[in-house]
């Protein structure tokens, strides 16, 4: 079956080891940082492309936010998907419940009818879980987090997320909400005429501001030092050991 | 776990070293090797790569460049990348889609020729044979050089640090931040850190961008801005893959689209220095830790970029829109960019024992290394550096306005078609001379020298371009910042008189009970000499090169004016402060003097028409100077020239400079004075005496016996330079300095072409002539001789081909010019016995 698709993305900054801070503690300075998609939702891009190629149908991103997002709409649009919109919620800061609020209300605005919403699990800067489990509340649709897994049936979906050494696996039936969890593929690069196409794609905007939910951020805090130091484990074959040790501690091995 | 990359910093060091890059890496190792022990090497980033533009840049090499000292310092520093083994050559071409390219890669291939590096022009087909990716449909031809290379700078740099520590003689301290400097009396004494403090009498900065932000806690300019330079990696691509090898292929550098292409494994990497002038600040680059990749891979704006896309994927769009291909990596990374271009080397004219070690790209860091280590040890270096020396800016070229205002119009020039008359069209009217108004009202077209704007022609005088039948430049190119209104001013000057700006000399008044000691050390000629004499002297470096050459007057038993060209006058005036004794004292006079010059067979006519003072050739002789009033104005008068007539340069307090002016001008109106720009001063009344230019023909490359400047006899007093001048004296020269005739100018279009000057002499069946010490023969100048009817050109010969007579060829934008040796030595090919100047 062909399926429609909107999946949702975050315009998030994209910092190093140590996050900067603004001087009254209450926002990340975001002056000399680039800005980004979090892992979690280039994945649902990915995901979507590729039920899309395999399917039919489209795949539509959604950003909400000042205009800038547009810049990460067109970057999914450079992964692939084939319609960008753009919610324009002006500059202040969205809380869950207000960015689920726009999601709902540009959804409504929009012509097609979504048999897929897909979210990140949650956000690379905030991290509230919220977003997908309330947009599909209010749309009243069934809704699974964590998953790793997107097989599309008829007229559902199958979907697995990983718990411990097993695994669950849902039906939904379609319309659904899924927020997924990177793993669930391994996300394209953009590729040049995808970039070059995006660039000039018309973007649909919808301006809308919801109110503000219940949430408020107080301030945030520096952790005490995060420098990273560097560390030599030693010379040559010698150091074999004391590699594995650092690799067996990291998990990796 | 014990962090041995930071070691115990000790309490004093012989030298210290800031910044582990590449630059820092290679000083401290050279360092080591000219036996310099005690060094440490700091750098507040981690190890091997602190973060800094060695890190990410793209590590390829072409060595040709149209300067000469910069293609020096790649072709050592290819050579110290190769002993190491972290040189790989794959070969580049650097390809043309615009016939004004092809033009200009065979001046590229006449710079490869002159500075003797094996390249070709080749057709788009042989491009296209060498890259098989390339759609060759869009390309002109290609300059191709097969030792092209790339290199893996931080395995070099922990390369050097190594054997550095084997020597003993290293200390590297790892993630340690410099705090400050204790600098006193003008000298630095020691670096603070939060490691402790190091005292130590010798600071080199090599911290990259970093390099204002540090220098600026001792108290030191270092006139450079941090820009971004737009990189990306496209990936995987199979045909690339399929080498296994980090690099198959030649480098291609677009140079229309200000582009360039290079494997990189499975990847190409595609850089810009076509999109907006990016800039930042040094305090603002974020910390180590903010940084998402490194301080200096800035997050990738991808609008600047889009365009570049569209011609990347033009000219490789048969492997860029291979299927799964996508942008891995995208960065706009941080390189040092200075206002007109080249590196920052040398002691800081600010702070003593302070070094800076800055805007070095990967191709010259080694390079860079050695030659400063050399410097600092023995004083010069085999390369002269007189083109980077960081003391070569004057205050206003170091303020962040000016820095920022060239950098921004410098950065799309990286690639650019630059014509050797240039002029920079941001950061104008910084130094007017008091005649300034009069120029621009007698349409003065300005040049910049040093920030002063000089008149290089006036188009007052263009009605003398049909009097004297002066021929235009008939190729755009020839003619480009040229007019023949410069001809035919030097013709109306050698008919009757024409007054010249020189207020952009560089002048010091030297005094005291130490003076003629303290100028006797300098200097090769002899300065005690009576009060009234005028001195021209070579100034030597410790090793017998050309440091400086500059005209003494002497005005009192312990009084000295010291005058200079404008380009050489900051460097210069460190120089002679370096030097300078307690019982001397030295006083930078350049902004309360002005000077015109006023030559022509009617000079004295003229002159004698605006003062009282006696100026006949018995009342002031040719080589003397005397205070005379001009005009009302008080005048130092010299009986010198520079253009081969008789006359006087006429220094005047700065702020009488307008009376001046108009007391010459209204006294040479009945003798048909004509105003004459520099054209006429620098370049055609200049060749025609073979007088020699700093920079161009004098350097430290070669000695005064080379330039037929060696004086007569050698003074008794023992001056800088005169172990290796008295032992030039004493050998045969290896070259000689000769001017040569274009005996045929028509190309094989059937028009004129004038050689611009840095090509290759050739011999008549296309050789390169290269001397005993392996310096190729270059053209150092050209220009027209009009009053000789000939074109001349300056070159060094080796004495086989050094024989007036000699039949030798020019190679000029891919053609061969046949040119006979005029003159061999310093004797003028215009009046010979300066019988015109002496009159």
């Amino acid at each position: 079956m062909s399926l429609d698709i909107l999946v949702c993305v975050k315009r998030v900054p994209a910092p190093g080891a140590k996050v900067p801070l603004t001087e009254d503690g209450r926002d990340i300075d975001t002056r000399h940082l680039g800005f980004t998609i979090g892992p979690h939702e280039e994945c649902a891009v990915e995901e979507a492309v590729r039920l899309v190629d395999k399917h039919g149908g489209s795949a539509t991103v959604l950003a909400a936010g000042p205009p800038e997002v547009a810049e990460q709409v067109r970057y999914a649009l450079a992964m692939g998907a084939n319609q960008g919109v753009v919610v324009d919620t002006g500059e202040d800061e969205l809380d869950p419940q207000a960015t689920a609020a726009a999601i709902v209300h540009a959804v409504g605005e929009l012509d097609t009818s979504f048999d897929l919403i897909m979210v990140g699990n949650e956000s690379a800067d905030a991290g509230h879980y919220q977003v997908g489990v309330r947009v599909a509340t209010e749309l009243g649709r069934p809704v699974v987090g964590g998953i790793k897994g997107i097989d599309v049936l008829d007229g559902s979906v199958r979907l697995r997320r990983d718990v411990g050494s097993a695994t669950e696996v849902y039906e939904l039936p379609l319309p659904a909400v899924v927020a997924v969890k990177e793993g669930l593929n391994l996300p394209r690069y953009p590729s040049l005429p995808g970039r070059l196409k995006a660039k000039k794609a018309q973007l649909r905007t919808v301006s809308y501001r919801p109110e503000p939910g219940g949430l408020r951020k107080i301030r945030l805090r520096q952790p005490e030092d995060n420098r990273a130091e560097s560390v030599l484990l030693g010379h040559g074959a010698a150091a074999a050991p004391a590699v594995v040790d650092v690799l067996e501690e990291l998990g990796v091995c | 776990m014990t962090n041995t990359l930071s070691a115990q910093l000790p309490d004093s060091a012989d030298v210290v070293v800031i910044g582990a890059g590449i630059v820092g890496n290679s000083v401290a190792y050279h360092l080591a090797e000219e036996g310099w022990r005690n060094i440490v090497l700091l750098d507040k980033g981690p190890l091997p790569d602190p973060g800094g533009s060695t890190g990410h840049a793209s590590n390829f090499i072409f060595p040709v460049d149209h300067s000469k000292e910069i293609t020096m310092l790649t072709l050592d520093s290819m050579r110290q990348y190769e002993k190491f083994g972290t040189l790989t050559t794959c070969g580049g071409i650097e390809v043309a889609r615009k016939p004004e390219r092809v033009e200009e890669l065979k001046r590229r291939m006449a710079s490869a020729k002159a500075w003797g590096i094996d390249s070709e022009l080749i057709t788009p087909e042989r491009v296209a044979e060498l890259v098989p990716f390339v759609d060759q449909s869009i390309l002109l031809a290609g300059f191709c050089t097969p030792s092209c290379a790339v290199v893996d700078p931080l395995q070099t740099g922990a390369l050097m640090r190594e054997h550095a520590q084997q020597l003993g003689a290293l200390t590297v301290s790892a993630n340690t931040e410099v705090l400050g400097f204790d600098v006193v009396d003008g000298r630095v004494r020691g670096v603070r850190t939060d490691k402790g403090d190091i005292a130590t009498e010798t600071v080199v900065i090599s911290c990259g961008v970093w390099s204002p932000r540090i220098a600026r806690m001792a108290g030191a300019r270092i006139p450079l801005t941090p820009a971004v330079h737009q990189m990306i990696d496209v990936g995987p691509i199979p045909e690339l893959a399929e080498t296994h090898t980090e690099i198959a292929y030649p480098i291609v550098r677009d140079m229309d689209a200000l582009m360039y292409e290079r494997q990189s494994g499975a990847d190409l990497e595609i850089g810009s220095y076509a999109h907006r002038p990016i800039l930042h600040e040094p305090d603002e680059i974020p910390s180590i830790e903010e940084a998402a990749l490194s301080p200096t891979q800035l997050p990738f704006t991808e609008d600047d970029f889009d365009p570049q896309m569209e011609d990347a994927l033009e000219l490789f769009g048969s492997i860029l829109n291979t299927e799964g291909a996508g942008v891995r990596h995208a960065i706009n990374g941080l390189l040092s960019l200075t206002p007109d271009g080249s590196p920052l080397l040398g002691e800081t004219p600010e702070v003593r024992g302070l070094w800076s070690a800055a805007a070095v790209w990967i191709k010259e860091g080694p390079g860079v290394g050695r030659m400063l280590a050399q410097w600092m040890t023995h004083g010069h270096s085999e390369i002269d550096l007189h083109g980077a020396d960081i003391s070569r800016f004057y205050p206003h070229q170091r303020v962040p306005a000016h820095v920022r205002a060239r950098t921004a119009e410098g950065f799309n020039k990286t690639y650019g078609i630059v014509h050797p008359r240039e002029q920079w069209s941001s950061q104008r009217e910084q130094r007017l001379s008091p005649f300034y108004s009069r120029e621009k009202a007698l349409g003065a077209e300005f040049f910049e020298v040093a920030g002063w704007e000089r008149p290089q022609w006036y188009e007052s005088n263009r009605p003398l371009v049909e009097e004297y039948g002066v021929q235009d430049r008939p190729h755009e190119w020839d003619a480009r910042w040229w007019s023949p209104i410069i001809n035919a001013e030097h013709l109306a000057m050698r008919e009757r008189a024409a007054m010249i700006d020189l207020s952009a000399f560089a002048q010091f008044d030297v005094s005291g009970p130490g003076a003629v000691d303290y100028l006797q050390r300098l200097c090769v000629a002899n300065v005690d000499r009576p009060v009234g004499r005028l001195i021209y002297t070579p100034l030597l470096d410790v090793a017998g090169g050309f440091r400086s050459d500059l005209t003494i007057v002497r005005l009192g038993p312990d009084k000295f004016r010291v005058i200079t060209g404008g380009a050489d006058g900051a460097r210069d005036r460190k120089w002679f402060l370096d030097h300078l004794p307690e019982s001397v004292s030295f006083a930078d006079v350049t902004s309360s003097v002005c000077t015109l010059g006023l030559w022509g067979p009617r000079a004295r006519d003229i002159l004698s028409a605006a003062t009282d003072d006696d100026v006949s050739n018995e009342g002031f002789p040719y080589g003397t100077a005397k205070e005379i009033v001009v005009g009302g104005v008080p005048v130092l008068a010299l009986r010198v020239s520079y253009v081969g007539d008789l006359g006087w340069e006429l220094h005047a307090p700065f702020e009488q400079g307008a009376r001046l002016w108009d007391a010459i001008a209204e006294a040479g109106e009945p003798h048909g004075l004509i105003p004459a720009g520099i054209g006429v001063y620098g370049t055609t009344g200049r060749l025609e005496k073979g007088y020699r230019l700093m920079g161009a023909e004098l350097e430290a490359e070669y000695d005064p016996v080379e330039a037929g400047l060696a004086l007569p006899k050698v003074k008794s007093a023992d001056f800088i330079g005169k172990e290796a001048y008295v032992a030039a004296r004493e050998s045969d020269p290896a070259a000689l300095l000769c001017t040569l005739t274009v005996d045929d100018h028509t190309s094989s279009d059937g028009i004129a072409r004038f050689p611009q000057g840095g090509e290759p002499i050739l011999t008549r069946d296309g050789r390169r002539i290269v001397d005993r010490k392996g310096r190729g023969s270059y053209v150092t100048s050209a220009g027209a001789g009009p009053s000789l009817g000939k074109y001349l050109l300056m070159a060094y010969l080796p004495p086989e081909h050094a024989v007036e007579g000699t039949k030798l060829q020019v190679e000029y934008m891919g053609e061969q010019y046949p040119v006979t040796v005029a003159r061999v030595g310093r004797k003028p090919l215009f009046d010979p016995d300066d019988a015109r100047m002496k009159a």
